[in-house]
């Protein structure tokens, strides 16, 4: 989460220094989630992270150096230049099926991986993330009727924060929840407390067992807030200050950070420490990728089919 | 092509069945996946046999939500399988269009080449079922339009067979569509395993006076209209490009600067359609040689209307590409 939290802010730098073309998405709020539910899969399974979801990239192994490069528009990106920030950050040799844009299209996406999967008869396990914005979305309800009738090995974590865009939950649905879609297409429901990494990293780890284990998808829907605007252009005056100042005291580092270190877990040192390796890693990652070249422009209409 | 002997006569809906039969038998990646296709071997009886064959996990009925299958079938095939997605109407392509215009024709270049998404989506086109204006269309057009799309229309069974197992292993997506009313038309196909390279035109009958490029079921209308033409000592050579993407130009602007007339036919709307697209290729690139300009006739304009008398109006026929001839020879 640390390392999340830092490779964001330097990437946020980078885009103000005119460094970075396009936009950029804030993970703020977003931490615990991708790291946890990250936690939760094996090496051989696959996973389709969204923009916010930067702490599942990292876990699955790709390097802060290949972020910032794919964020720069250089060839050391996994898209050699051809998508922007977390957008297709893909790379299946980490089982990363970069982000799709338009949410909810990763789901029915990450359902055709799981069936691959239990077409082969591998012990695999698919998971997606979306968003409560997404849940308004044909395609959100038609993936989660087909993951529960073909019985797929999937796991959807619902990331509710609260906005989509501009558009606050009680425009987006009618219903308390999200989670109650669940029951509604015949799949086990979890909610769980988005900024507590532990709670997180638990209820996916059940759900990944079960989905392993031939029990078919389960929906998780994780509380947090978008504690920035949608992007970064967006100053997001549409969100009332009080909600972000109650959530700032539930910023998911602070409250994994003190719940460590009241467990008697966390030190000064390890502490000291892990901020050394955070700090190395992404000035070696931002070094790396600010020598990685722009993609020669000959190469514009390379690879448009495979 | 074959000699009699070591070939027989077909349908094409059976050529496309003995392709999906071949090529699953020979690749445990290549499934199939839509509405009604497994147990009730599809709705126009494409997929007969398959699920008795290959069970259900291979012929996968789903239920009905083609955003969700065609989504399904991309993700499948970027982990290493080979789905072919039956989308039962042409019109019902509309349902699926982000996850294959945003999202399969897209994968391999976004990704930088590390990853490709090799499904085939067969679906079908044209008019003259009497089933009106939302299982009528042709709307190959659209996928034409989207670079990392491969477009395919055959137009006899034998083409029909040999493109659909080139499709489905290719590592690109491609859309095939099949005339509905072209079904049960028959044709000569070998018994011996045979694939057609995409990008290859077909010169369909060699001619001299006026070239007819047609796509899919325009090619019978074209060769009828050749017929007649022959008797009235104008020679027509007509030519199926057979997949408009990629596309065979170097065949159809030959053929143009040899005739010095050319026709383009296709049973998309006329508009903004396939027929624009060949035109304004035969037009530039067989400029100087060309005596008139290049004729496009396509679908009406208008939404395919049910009772007959209105919808024939709406189909481009032999009459049609005879009177342009006429009028571009000047006879």
């Amino acid at each position: 989460m640390k390392l999340t939290r830092a490779v964001d802010d330097r990437t946020e730098d980078l885009y103000k220094q005119g460094k970075i073309p396009g936009v950029i998405f804030s993970q703020r709020g977003h931490e615990a989630i991708a790291v946890g539910a990250s936690y939760a899969l094996e090496p051989e399974d696959v996973l389709a992270p969204m923009h916010r979801d930067l702490g599942a990239y990292l876990l699955r192994g790709m390097t802060p150096g290949t972020i910032f490069a794919q964020a720069m528009a250089r060839i050391g990106g996994p898209s050699r230049g051809r998508d922007t920030n977390t957008h297709g950050l893909g790379d299946l040799s980490l089982g990363i099926i970069g982000y799709i844009s338009h949410l909810p299209q990763s789901m029915p996406v990450t359902l055709g991986a799981a069936f691959s999967f239990k077409y082969r008869g591998e012990a695999r396990v698919a998971l997606t993330f979306t968003g409560d914005g997404a849940s308004s979305e044909g395609a959100f309800s038609e993936s989660l009727n087909l993951a529960a009738v073909l019985n797929l090995p999937a796991v959807f974590i619902l990331e509710n924060n609260r906005y989509a865009y501009s558009t606050p939950t009680h425009h987006q649905y009618a219903t308390r929840n999200l989670v109650q879609r669940a029951e509604a297409f015949g799949m086990p429901g979890y909610t769980v407390d988005g900024n507590n990494v532990l709670d997180v990293w638990q209820v996916t780890a059940e759900a990944v067992d079960r989905a392993r284990s031939g029990g078919g998808p389960s929906l998780i829907e994780a509380h947090t807030m978008r504690m920035r605007g949608h992007a970064i252009h967006d100053p997001a005056n549409y969100v009332p200050k009080q909600l972000l100042e109650e959530w700032e005291t539930l910023d998911p580092i602070k409250i994994t950070t003190d719940t460590l270190r009241n467990q008697g877990v966390l030190d000064h040192t390890t502490e000291a420490d892990i901020a050394l390796k955070v700090k190395t890693e992404v000035d070696a990652g931002l070094k790396w990728a600010d020598s990685s070249p722009l993609p020669n422009p000959d190469t514009l209409t390379a690879g448009i089919y495979a | 092509m074959s000699t009699q002997s070591d070939s027989r006569e077909i349908t094409l809906g059976q050529a496309i069945n003995e392709a999906l039969h071949e090529e699953m038998a020979s690749d445990s990646a290549v499934i199939v996946m839509g509405e009604d296709v497994g147990r009730h071997g599809g709705v126009f009886r494409l997929t007969e046999g398959l699920y008795d064959e290959f069970g259900s996990a291979r012929v996968l009925d789903c239920p009905i939500c083609e955003a969700g299958i065609v989504g399904l079938g991309v993700g499948a095939s970027m982990t290493d399988m080979r789905p072919i997605v039956e989308i039962m109407f042409g019109d019902f392509t509309a349902l699926v269009m982000d996850q294959v215009v945003n999202q399969a024709a897209k994968v391999h270049y976004m990704s930088g080449g590390n990853m490709t998404a090799p499904i085939v989506i067969r679906t079908t086109m044209g008019a003259g079922r009497n089933i009106a204006a939302q299982h009528s269309q042709s709307l190959h057009a659209w996928f034409c339009h989207i670079p990392g799309l491969k477009v395919v229309l055959p137009a006899t069974p034998y083409d029909a067979k040999g493109l659909l197992k080139t499709a489905i292993r290719d590592d690109s997506p491609v859309i095939f569509f099949e005339d509905k009313m072209m079904y049960t038309e028959k044709g000569m196909v070998p018994n011996e395993e045979y694939t057609i390279p995409f990008g290859v035109a077909d010169v369909k009958r060699v001619g001299d006076d006026i070239t007819v490029i047609a796509t899919s079921s325009m090619v019978s209308v074209a060769l009828k209209a050749a017929e007649t033409l022959a008797t009235e000592g104008i020679s027509t050579e007509v030519i199926d490009p057979r997949t408009l993407s990629p596309l065979d130009e170097a065949t159809l602007v030959d053929s143009a600067k040899k005739t010095s007339r050319c026709i383009v036919i296709d049973e998309g709307y006329s508009h903004f359609g396939a027929t624009a697209e060949l035109a304004s290729l035969v037009s530039s690139k067989a400029f100087y040689y060309l005596d008139a300009p290049v004729e496009r006739i396509g679908a009406m304009d208008v939404p395919v209307p049910f009772s007959p008398i209105l919808e024939d109006q709406t189909i481009p026929n032999e009459e049609t590409v005879v009177n342009a001839a006429r009028r571009l020879v000047g006879s």
